[in-house]
């Protein structure tokens, strides 16, 4: 429980997907103009993430690990389908954020009006297959720990666009250098915000 | 390269040529239509890296152009993101067996970071943009212009970052002895991943000073 718990903070914190790992910058940089719709982009994130790994784990754990197809029959016991990861991931989250798109249109008009062109560009958010890449690499123990690991980095990633939004949506009243203005500001200002982040690196849990 | 004689226009036109060339500066795939961030930064604290990871996009890009732009005409709107995907994800596959099989080291530093090359937007972005509308040839020549842009950032960060970050030029010492006797020391900092972000927002500055017209108005 422990473990879990500290896989959740770790991921939040000190792995932080955009501040250690820069992932998912692409639509961190285009959304984050407001807040509220960096929420809703920031919020979907968590909800995609929070599927996509899980789903990606169990994938890993009984199709495409060295000899983790011998549940089927001892004869595949020595299969490796790894190299396989990529295409299949992508096919996972593609289609998980299709069903996530269609369920909440369904369930949730003014949601889906609200998140609008940002869902389906989630499946190319680098973010979500990084979460399931660094899932394999690192190679967590149990499905507990793969969420965790899920939601955490998912929590990670909108507290990072929220913070960018907000002082975004101030800086707008400050004399920036011409040349510097937009995006040149904003990446100097996360980068400044990965620095922030940084000083959790010592935390122990 | 054999010159083909039936083409309306020559193969390295101006038109064909300006494909290649605006990427570089005018359109830089990072610094003006901001794509392809993610990989861009966590790959650029030594060179050696940063070239392999340029060398695999130019792969994909220009592969994976190719292929959609001949597809172009047979593909049915509503699935082509999945096979836009799919072409991608396979080429990758490719790319990640061959650095596995000849560069093993710097495919274990790539880590993550090559599997990643799938989602860098700039290449879905090109796909999208012009390989649906364009000719193979136009889509190779718009795909190698934007991996290079892409590339060119890439290699200036790492330069910088390894220079002053580890004193090195691929893991070669370029900083002489004399300056650390003479008290110089390497600044460790620029080698923490939050300076990438600050060494390309300084990028993104001098570019903008020298080329006004991409200066934003707020």
């Amino acid at each position: 429980m422990q473990e879990i718990f500290n896989i959740f903070i770790r991921s939040i914190f000190i792995d932080n997907m955009v501040f250690a790992y820069f992932l998912g910058m692409c639509s961190y940089l285009a959304v984050s103009k407001t807040v509220p719709t960096s929420v809703g982009l920031g919020l979907a994130v968590i909800f995609v993430l929070g599927i996509t790994v899980p789903v990606d784990y169990l994938l890993n754990e009984f199709v495409l690990k060295p000899g983790a197809m011998a549940w089927l029959s001892s004869d595949f016991a020595d299969v490796d389908l790894s190299f396989l990861s990529f295409v299949l991931f992508i096919a996972i989250i593609a289609s998980m954020v299709q069903l996530v798109e269609m369920i909440i249109e369904k369930f949730s008009p003014s949601l889906y009006a609200s998140l609008g062109i940002f869902l389906p560009l989630i499946a190319v958010n680098c973010a979500i297959l990084g979460g399931s890449l660094f899932m394999q690499q690192r190679e967590y123990q149990s499905l507990a720990q793969a969420t965790s690991f899920g939601l955490g980095s998912g929590v990670g990633w909108f507290l990072a666009i929220v913070g960018i939004a907000a002082i975004r949506e101030k800086i707008r009243y400050s004399n920036v250098p011409p040349a510097l203005r937009g995006l040149g500001i904003t990446f100097i200002i996360t980068g400044l915000m990965g620095i922030a982040f940084m000083s959790f690196l010592g935390i122990t849990i | 390269m054999s010159a083909g004689t039936k083409e309306r226009e020559p193969l390295f036109s101006a038109k064909n040529m300006k494909l290649i060339k605006t990427p570089i500066n005018l359109s830089n795939p990072i610094t003006v239509q901001v794509l392809g961030i993610c990989s861009a930064l966590a790959v650029t604290a030594k060179l050696k890296p940063a070239i392999v990871l340029t060398l695999s996009v130019i792969v994909v890009m220009a592969v994976s152009n190719v292929v959609i732009s001949l597809l172009r005409n047979g593909l049915p709107p509503r699935i082509r993101i999945i096979v836009q995907l799919v072409v991608i994800a396979s080429m990758v596959i490719l790319v990640d067996q061959v650095l596995k099989a000849f560069v093993y080291d710097v495919s274990k530093q790539l880590s993550v970071f090559v599997g990643l090359i799938i989602t860098n937007c700039i290449i879905m972005g090109r796909l999208e943009a012009f390989a649906m509308g364009n000719k193979p040839w136009p889509a190779f020549l718009d795909g190698i212009g934007n991996a290079l842009g892409y590339g060119i950032i890439l290699i200036i960060v790492a330069f910088f970052r390894e220079l002053l970050g580890s004193g090195t030029l691929f893991d070669v010492q370029v900083i002489p002895q004399a300056f650390y006797d003479f008290g110089y020391k390497n600044n460790g900092f620029v080698i923490l991943s939050p300076m990438a972000l600050i060494v390309v927002g300084v990028i993104i500055w001098v570019q903008r000073f020298y080329t006004r017209e991409l200066i934003e108005d707020n």
